[in-house]
């Protein structure tokens, strides 16, 4: 049995890249002797970052990862698909107790369906496509309980923004986070994929909850085949164990530029804001935009500021259709964009100008981030960024006027 | 890497310099040339910083180094940059494994941040496992790396490593 700190080597269940990371993945294969992929039904390819492209550049690289999909016969979501880390879920790729591994940081999101999975670069992800393998060290754990009831506009945005204020940017490097207690047992599969994804931003390896019937009900009808949860062992270790009590946890935002640099929305309302950006791995799912939605009902996106809106994927973006919640927010304002990454990460749909300020649902204020660095991004939930839209500066949704 | 003896002039930054940082993600969306991209290298911290650098130049940071994306871009812009060598008191786990991959040495050292001047001059011996300020008067020790990443190291980066071993050695581990 492996222990945490060793090294070992493994057979991985699932690998992924997308158009940010799989042209440097190809690249590696060609100089390594041109090195085919050892199973291709072990991974899939998506283009999601910059979906449709925005530039020839980006248009060359795609192309050139559609012709590698198809002569190795690859599983490929082109544009219009969704970003990767919703996808590979709502695609059944994800079961509880696989090994997968994503060229993106974001991979450990998957933690939230049991699984273990984490991000790795372009030439690790090169290795792993020609030989199905690559080496990890055990990680060791630290567990955080969270407990109590969440107030009204309260969210597992809110409790992971508050939860990286506190352990920092580096508050677990390398370590794998285990999400526990009553209040992550309550929570839905989406708000739970909130918290894992969030993980990278305390430097874990992975984040993970323990399966149980809400992971169930959502595997039964994407997966195919048996779904063996894995559990922790009641006698598992732990490097550290911390309980947040969260009854009394009041909305959060990161401030620029560190996504630690952590304060109650109240602390900073009133600052002014360009853009919203309502969407991304970590924020862009049909609870969220409902939330939204949900908020901007009976009210309107204040005059001069732009609130972008980008469902995280196709699924996504139907459902929220069929439920009415994309015609209210584009009558409320909003410039609903295709399933994708959107202005996370500064390439398209939203670049900012020089000392604009954003608010957005993503995972990263760093400077430049949005395109522009001389421009500002804090991060919150999508309560918090509906709110602050109305208003037109940060504002706790709490503090919203009532509606006309 | 063919020498496992750096010498360098030093540069130093502070704690969680992040990938956006040493390069923007806009920019591997645009530019492929990574001569054309290394130029972007640490922009947001240092908009000259391709400019002032020279080879074998080391770069001295605090804790969290290269936290954030996955990309690969990162190290490879201070690679193509010339650098000799990067060390923290501590990396970001895809940061360090990027950089070994690739071939770009970097070297884990608790202590050193804050206490080496920029424009010092730093001797690193990754097999000894020491770093020396040149003028003598200081010597820290560095978290050895785990022999089969040494190697890879040696071997110029993983896909080098897979060239001369016809695949991965790390089942051996």
């Amino acid at each position: 049995m492996a222990r945490s700190g060793d090294i070992v080597a493994a057979t991985v269940d699932l690998a992924m890249a997308h158009d940010g990371t799989a042209p440097l993945v190809i690249k590696a294969l060609k100089e390594m002797g041109n090195r085919r992929v050892r199973d291709p039904q072990k991974i899939v390819l998506v283009i999601d970052h910059v979906a449709p492209s925005a530039s020839e550049v980006s248009s060359t690289l795609q192309k050139e990862i559609r012709e590698f999909a198809l002569r190795e016969g690859i599983r490929i979501y082109d544009v219009g698909s969704g970003i990767c880390h919703q996808l590979l879920p709502e695609m059944g790729y994800v079961k509880p107790s696989s090994l997968i591994v994503g060229a993106d940081s974001h991979t450990c999101t998957y933690g939230a369906l049991g699984a273990f999975s984490t991000g790795i670069g372009s030439t690790d992800m090169a290795a792993v496509f020609s030989s199905g393998q690559l080496w990890f060290k055990v990680p060791e754990t630290l567990g955080f309980n969270i407990e109590g009831n969440l107030k009204t506009f309260v969210t597992a945005k809110d409790i992971v923004l508050k939860i990286i204020g506190e352990v920092k940017a580096d508050g677990a490097t390398y370590k794998a986070v285990r999400f526990g207690g009553s209040t992550v047992r309550k929570m839905s599969v989406s708000a739970r994929m909130t918290l894992c994804n969030m993980a990278v931003e305390m430097g874990a390896k992975t984040g993970f909850v323990e399966p149980d019937e809400r992971t169930l009900a959502y595997l039964q009808p994407r997966v195919d085949g048996p779904i063996e949860p894995v559990t922790s062992d009641p006698d598992a270790e732990y490097e550290e164990v911390r309980t947040f009590e969260v009854d009394e946890l009041e909305p959060q935002i990161a401030c620029p530029h560190q996504v630690d640099n952590v304060k109650p929305v109240r602390e900073v309302e009133g600052i002014e804001i360009d853009q919203v950006f309502l969407g991304s791995c970590t924020n862009g799912r049909l609870e969220d935009l409902e939330a939204a939605a949900q908020i901007l009902n009976g009210r309107r996106v204040k005059q001069d500021v732009r609130m972008i809106v980008v469902p995280a994927s196709r699924e996504v973006y139907v459902q929220a259709m069929k439920r009415g919640l994309i015609e209210g927010l584009i009558e409320a304002g909003c410039v609903v964009c295709n399933p994708g990454c959107g202005p996370c990460l500064g390439a398209h749909q939203g670049v900012l100008a020089p000392r604009e300020v954003c608010i957005s649902t993503s995972n990263r204020n760093f400077i430049g981030r949005m395109g522009c660095a001389e421009a500002s991004i804090y991060l919150a939930s999508p309560h918090t960024a509906a709110a602050s839209a109305v208003a037109g500066k940060i504002t706790d949704p709490h503090s919203l006027e009532d509606k006309p | 890497m063919s020498k496992s003896i750096i010498r360098g002039k030093v540069w130093v930054f502070g704690n969680d310099i992040n990938t956006d940082q040493m390069i923007p993600g806009k920019y591997k969306f645009t530019i492929t040339d990574m001569h054309e991209l290394a130029k972007h290298a640490m922009e947001g911290v240092d908009r000259d910083f391709s400019k002032k650098v020279s080879k074998n130049d080391i770069i001295v940071a605090g804790k969290n180094f290269g936290c954030g994306s996955s990309r690969e871009h990162a190290p490879l812009v201070l690679k193509q940059l010339g650098i000799g060598a990067v060390v923290a008191s501590s990396f970001a786990r895809i940061f360090y494994r990027n950089a070994i991959n690739i071939g770009l040495p970097i070297v884990e050292c608790k202590e050193i941040a804050g206490k080496v001047r920029e424009g010092s001059l730093l001797e690193i011996d990754l097999e000894k496992g020491t770093i020396r300020d040149l003028d003598g008067s200081q010597q820290f020790k560095m978290k050895p790396l785990p022999s089969f990443l040494l190697q890879i190291l040696k071997d110029g980066g993983l896909v080098e490593h897979f060239k001369k071993h016809g695949g991965p050695t790390w089942q051996n581990v």
